[in-house]
């Protein structure tokens, strides 16, 4: 059963056609042609999915694209601009935050959607005053961080991409 | 996975309308548990009732102190929210150790306590299940049940009900509003989840059509501590082996009030009843000698434990993260 | 001696070419490539361990609107060869493990494929099946060689006198669990025929090795297969071989002719269809004098293999050469079973083999009351004990003497279980890490020049991560005497002369040398100022010295670990590594593939175990929920150090190979800390928590 919808993918509007069984990751990567978004696991559990939806992180896999009919979303090829690289990307090159890069493009999003929340505040299960103000801390990083699985083991120099590109 | 008809709910009742009549109706909420099953198989919904865009967003201050918590409220969201971080510690941390951030962003109130057993065998169609087919036996027992039951289990289900905040919401007495065909309806949490008996098919007492609108959580009096402790096979990003919630009073060195729920250990968040029997009116005062009462608390809420071959280990994790979580609050006390 | 570059840009550390492409997530993988209109594949597996298929009904499958072809035994091409048996898809009946693809199906999307993948009705008449493996069996047999070539047994002087004589001696069995590789990137498999010729975009750690066994297998001509790889989501080694998906996806791209079709294995479908490493069962015996020298090294090894592709995984084979002994043996045994075939992962034979040895030591050391480093530096070898030919360059000394000092290990009290912090028991622990000098033969590179003092250079490797895109143009750019900027490179595609497979930590050498050599003709022919379009290709030089010395690189690797005395939980807040690698050509990229395999180390130390249901033949935890590996707050922090090395001997560029050695020795040394923290010595993995409550 097919049904239209509109997204708005990294600044750009799209209408297409979907099949309402066709996730939101699926509709990015068939159905637009993003190829930032990967699919690691298809069942949320790997984040390489991982994409801005109206300027939170969520996992696209786990989501059917029909749902979303509307929806502002930013991956991270939308995060540069051409030959300009964002902030976070750029710290990600110079500290060498990945390998093989699958999971990567889906770490840039988790880590800027990441730093959103600790702008506004938000604890992790690593904060430990709940009710304080949250200070960025290595710990807080990679709890933060944690929904995202690198294979190649970059987590190191993840956390240090992150501290540096939150600057 | 076969195709579905998508209908996103007009209001609440129209939600309840469009589900109502016959079996092949599922709600779509954040949809990271539903649409996970219906890739593996495991669910096959003909129609989907999107209720995801629903007005039960919102997390509201109750007069008496206590907190209504909307349905659809994002789980981040709700662990953000300034009551639940002040008031209700173990309900934040419960929520923020369970799955990732970005799961979170989607996951919703009502999702999270209808989110179905973890168990390995539950989710591949290549395995004999009870709970998914009834009848045809359960493939947990006999083998890998590190994710399984020590307490209440049946010789039909030994699964596990794998919701942190459902655990913490336990421990603090939460109501559940549902709307059904026959009106709006008032269960207490810890019935909302069933045993599994002989009908491990059936994880709580809703029926397909009953809407979750909210979650109520009484005010806890003056002076409460409470807390969440997750013990698991990593450090983040991993179901509960077994957890705590802990909610507990203390005046004069004598606890006035103590809730405890156990996750991890049964077909449903565990309320630790005999444990706060032997804790309440038991003096503490944060000395090394609680500990033996905390203990004997442990003791006597796993006396019933019956592990199966595999998770033996679960009893005396279980009985020490008791002991750890009403240490680390008896000392917060002071 | 090998003539040696001099580094200008060896040795510097320039950010990844590929880095503005992976962080856009515009690289693209097998999966991200751009065809017209393609078809999508899913596969339908067994659900019997062993059996014989009685029928395959696809009616309702084929019924499905969208869906175009549906393959299964019946109605599958026959294959030119299928001597290896994993890839003789759909060539017969019999089902010889659980997972095992009986049909494929090819449909308009996505949706409609994995639908109809679930209406193909699969009758098996079911065989009793046997996937135990243990080390009591009595139908264990030696294989003829072990991966690698390598002997299956060795046997020097005598352990049954060298035990009798020793005043200190050990006896103990370890297990290794059984890991799947789980690169992030699922293998992926577009294929599109065009006038005969298969092209495919694949995800793979060799390309012309690829499209070699690709051709094989399909009967065509190897030049009528191509294969193209720019970007590869890791590897690990189940990418080094092909896989059935791939033979698959080419009879289903066959089956709907002109049209693309993709083929992504789901995760699940991995744990059974991309190889994976055995669990093995390792004896070990040692003996020492009271001064800790050793007098007996003896292993033995059980591994399972697939009943129907012999896979024989090199466990004992790294205690041949790290550490002194008169008596020594090793034997390698291997149980057939109704299992997926098992192949390579990450440092086949030294990963798992120097965790039970490495642990030995360490109570070995306990025993006779030595620090263990120390106890390790006793036995130092003069020369490879196992050949007695001398080692091209040995510095397992430096990296522990160095790894203590920069660890603190000199401020180790060196009883159990004396440290305690907010509820934590503290430990620290140290193993010696060890992978060999790999260098495969037969690959090629062209240098062409395509503007004044610019190079474009060609050669068909890959890049799974490890950072050949950046690390082959430092090599060019030394070898050329260019600027690193002003060498392009072309790898990742069988249009590019052939090279061998990314495996083995052997890139480096094996590409890097046939790099050097293209260079060094294209200057001989040309001169330094070549014309345009001036080109020279050469082809990986003979290896004149490997024969005389003995090639290794070594490692140590130290590691703090706490376990809550409440829980059991473990945690490893601190991993150090120093490694003697001969020359690094990148240290940016070489300090990532290190600390990369400290922490898969780790993950396999604490997490990793693919868990057999031996009921029904098939890992039940086959997902990332389950199956877990490391996630960021399990690894605070990861230190890699290298000593100076200078090795003439291994290749121009002095390299040894750094993709494997970096999770060789880890899990011990975690498991050394553990029970250093809490005095509970766990001799199989994973340190689950479970082992340490009490
Ligand atoms: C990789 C991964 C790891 C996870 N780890 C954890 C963890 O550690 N701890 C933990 O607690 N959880 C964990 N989760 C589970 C996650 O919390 C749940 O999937 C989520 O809370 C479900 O919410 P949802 O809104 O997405 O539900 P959906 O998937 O939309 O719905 C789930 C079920 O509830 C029903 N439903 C939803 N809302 C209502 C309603 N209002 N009324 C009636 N029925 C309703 C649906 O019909 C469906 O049957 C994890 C999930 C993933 C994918
Ligand atoms: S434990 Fe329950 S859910 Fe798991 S296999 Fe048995 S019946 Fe199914
Ligand atoms: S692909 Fe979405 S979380 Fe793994
Ligand atoms: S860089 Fe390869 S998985 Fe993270």
């Amino acid at each position: 059963m097919d049904s239209e919808i509109q997204l708005r993918v990294d600044g750009r509007r799209k209408r297409l056609r979907v099949d309402t069984r066709m996730t939101l990751l699926d509709a990015l990567r068939d159905g637009i042609g993003a190829t930032a978004p990967k699919t690691g696991c298809d069942h949320g559990q790997c984040g390489s999915c991982t994409v801005l939806l109206d300027g939170r992180r969520v996992i696209t896999c786990l989501t059917f694209a029909v749902a979303h009919d509307g929806a502002d979303i930013t991956t991270a090829e939308g995060l540069a601009d051409g030959e300009w690289l964002h902030p976070m990307q750029r710290a990600f090159i110079e500290r060498d935050a990945f390998q093989c890069g699958f999971c990567t493009p889906g770490q840039v999003c988790s880590a800027l959607g990441m730093l959103a929340e600790v702008e506004a505040g938000h604890p992790s299960v690593a904060t430990d005053d709940l009710t304080g103000p949250v200070e960025l801390t290595d710990e807080e990083i990679r709890e933060r961080m944690s929904g995202n699985l690198c294979r190649c083991g970059a987590y190191v120099n993840i956390v240090d991409a992150v501290r540096d590109g939150a600057r | 996975m076969i195709p579905f008809d998508y209908r996103l709910a007009p209001d609440v009742d129209g939600a309840v309308a469009a589900a109502t009549g016959w079996g092949g109706v599922a709600f779509l909420a954040g949809g990271t548990n539903l649409v996970d099953h219906m890739k593996l198989g495991v669910a096959a919904p003909e129609v989907l009732v999107d209720i995801s865009r629903l007005p039960l967003d919102a997390v509201e201050e109750l007069p008496d102190g206590g907190l209504r918590i909307g349905a659809t409220v994002r789980n981040s969201d709700l662990a953000a929210h300034p009551a639940v971080r002040r008031d209700y510690p173990v309900l934040a941390r419960a929520l923020l150790s369970g799955a990732s951030g970005q799961v979170r962003n989607l996951a919703t109130t009502g999702g999270n306590l209808l989110q179905r057993t973890r168990c390995a065998y539950f989710q591949d169609l290549s395995t004999p299940c009870n709970k998914r087919e009834p009848g045809t036996g359960c493939s947990a027992i006999g083998g890998y049940t590190r994710q399984h039951a020590i307490l209440g289990a049946s010789a039909h289900c030994v699964a596990t009900h794998p919701s942190d905040m459902a655990v913490a919401m336990a421990a603090l007495d939460a109501q559940v509003t549902v709307l059904g065909t026959s009106g709006r309806r008032v269960i207490p949490l810890v019935e909302l989840h069933r045993l599994p008996g002989d009908e491990p098919h059936r994880d709580t007492v809703l029926s397909p059509s009953d809407l979750i609108t909210a979650v109520e959580l009484p005010p806890l009096p003056e002076g409460t501590r409470s807390l969440y402790r997750k013990v698991r096979d990593r450090a983040s990003y991993a179901f509960a082996l077994v957890s705590v919630a802990a909610v507990l009073r203390v005046e004069d060195g004598v606890v006035r009030d103590v809730r405890i729920a156990l996750g991890g250990v049964a077909h449903k968040p565990w309320r630790a009843r005999r444990a706060e029997d032997v804790l309440r009116g038991s003096p503490v005062d944060g000395s090394p000698a609680d500990e033996e009462v905390f203990r004997r608390a442990a003791e006597a809420e796993l006396a019933g434990a019956a592990p199966l071959a595999g998770n033996g280990f679960k009893v005396p994790l279980a009985r020490n993260t008791v002991v750890s979580a009403l240490r680390g609050l008896s000392r917060e006390e002071r | 001696m090998t003539d040696l570059l001099r580094p200008r840009v060896l040795g510097q550390s320039p950010t990844r070419v590929d880095g503005p492409a992976k962080v856009t997530g515009t690289a693209r993988y097998a999966g991200d490539q751009r065809v017209s209109d393609p078809a999508y594949v899913h596969l339908v597996q067994a659900d019997v361990a062993r059996g014989v298929l009685t029928e395959v009904d696809v009616s309702a499958a084929q019924a499905l609107h969208g869906v175009l072809a549906v393959l299964t035994p019946d109605n599958a091409p026959r294959l030119a060869s299928t001597d290896d048996a994993e890839l003789a898809a759909f060539q017969s009946h019999e089902v010889a493990f659980r997972g095992q693809v009986v049909a494929a199906v090819v449909a308009r999307t996505r949706e409609i494929a994995r639908h109809a993948a679930a209406l193909v009705r699969v009758e098996i008449d079911q065989r009793p099946h046997d996937v135990h493996l243990s080390a009591d069996r009595d139908d264990l047999y030696a294989p003829e060689k072990v991966n690698g070539g390598s002997a299956t047994d060795t046997e020097q002087g005598d352990i049954g006198t060298g035990l009798a004589h020793s005043p200190f001696t050990l006896d103990q069995t370890y297990t290794t669990a059984w890991y799947n590789n789980n690169p992030l990137e699922p293998h992926t498999t577009t294929a599109l025929w065009l006038d005969g010729d298969l092209a495919l975009y694949e995800s793979t750690q060799g390309v012309h090795t690829t499209r070699e066994s690709t051709a094989r297998v399909l009967g065509l001509a190897p030049e009528r297969v191509h294969v193209i790889a720019p970007h590869v989501g890791g590897g690990f080694g189940s990418k080094g071989t092909v896989h059935v998906h791939v033979i698959i996806a080419a009879l289903a791209a066959k089956a709907v002719p002109g049209t693309p079709v993709k083929l992504a294995l789901t995760r699940q479908q991995m744990f059974s269809l991309v190889g994976y490493r055995t669990p093995t069962i390792q004896r070990v015996r040692l003996g020492c004098d009271a001064d800790g020298r050793l007098a007996v090294v003896a292993v033995d090894a059980v591994g399972q293999t697939a009943r129907i592709k012999e896979f024989a995984e090199q466990t004992a084979v790294p205690s041949r050469t790290v550490y002194a002994a008169p008596n020594r043996r090793t034997t390698h045994r291997l149980a057939a079973l109704d299992v997926p075939v098992p192949s390579w992962m990450r440092a086949p034979g030294e990963c798992p083999g120097m965790f039970g040895p490495e642990v030995a030591v360490d109570e070995l050391a306990i025993a006779c009351g030595l620090d263990p480093v120390e106890f390790r530096i006793r036995n130092e070898p003069d020369v490879d004990p196992d050949t007695g030919k001398p080692f091209s360059s040995r510095n397992l000394v430096a990296c522990l003497r160095e790894g203590a000092r920069r660890f603190g290990w000199e401020h180790r009290d060196p009883a159990p279980r004396a440290r305690a912090e907010s509820g934590w028991l503290m430990g620290t622990g140290v193993a010696a890490s060890t992978y060999p000098v790999n260098r495969i033969p037969g690959s090629v590179a062209t240098v062409r020049c395509t503007a004044p003092g610019r190079y474009l250079v060609s050669i068909g490797a890959v890049d799974i991560g490890t950072g050949t895109w950046t690390s082959l143009a430092q090599i060019a750019a030394d070898a050329l005497g260019a600027d690193f900027t002003d060498v392009e490179m072309r790898i990742g595609d069988t249009a590019r002369p052939r090279a061998s497979v990314a495996g083995g930590s052997s890139g480096i050498t094996s590409w890097g040398s046939t790099v050097v050599a293209a260079a060094r003709e294209f200057r001989r022919t040309f001169g330094d100022h070549p014309a345009e379009g001036a080109e020279a290709s050469a082809a990986m030089p003979e290896d004149d010295v490997g024969e005389e010395y003995a090639m290794h690189a070594f490692g140590a690797q130290f590691a703090e670990v706490r376990v809550h005395a409440d829980t059991g939980e473990v945690r490893v807040p601190r991993l150090l590594g120093v490694f003697a690698v001969g020359r690094v050509v990148n240290p940016r990229l070489a300090r990532s593939q290190l600390i990369g395999g400290m922490t898969m180390g780790l993950s396999m130390a604490l997490h990793e175990h693919s868990v057999l249901d031996e009921r029904f033949g098939h890992v039940v935890n086959h997902d990332f929920a389950e199956y877990h590996i490391a996630t960021n707050s399990d690894v605070p922090h990861v230190e890699a150090h290298w000593v100076e090395e200078h090795d003439p001997h291994t290749n121009p560029m002095g390299t040894k190979g750094i993709g494997e050695i970096g999770i060789v020795g880890t899990a011990a040394a975690i498991a050394n800390a553990a029970h250093h923290a809490t005095g509970v010595r766990v001799r199989d993995l994973p340190l689950t928590l479970d082992h340490f409550l009490e």
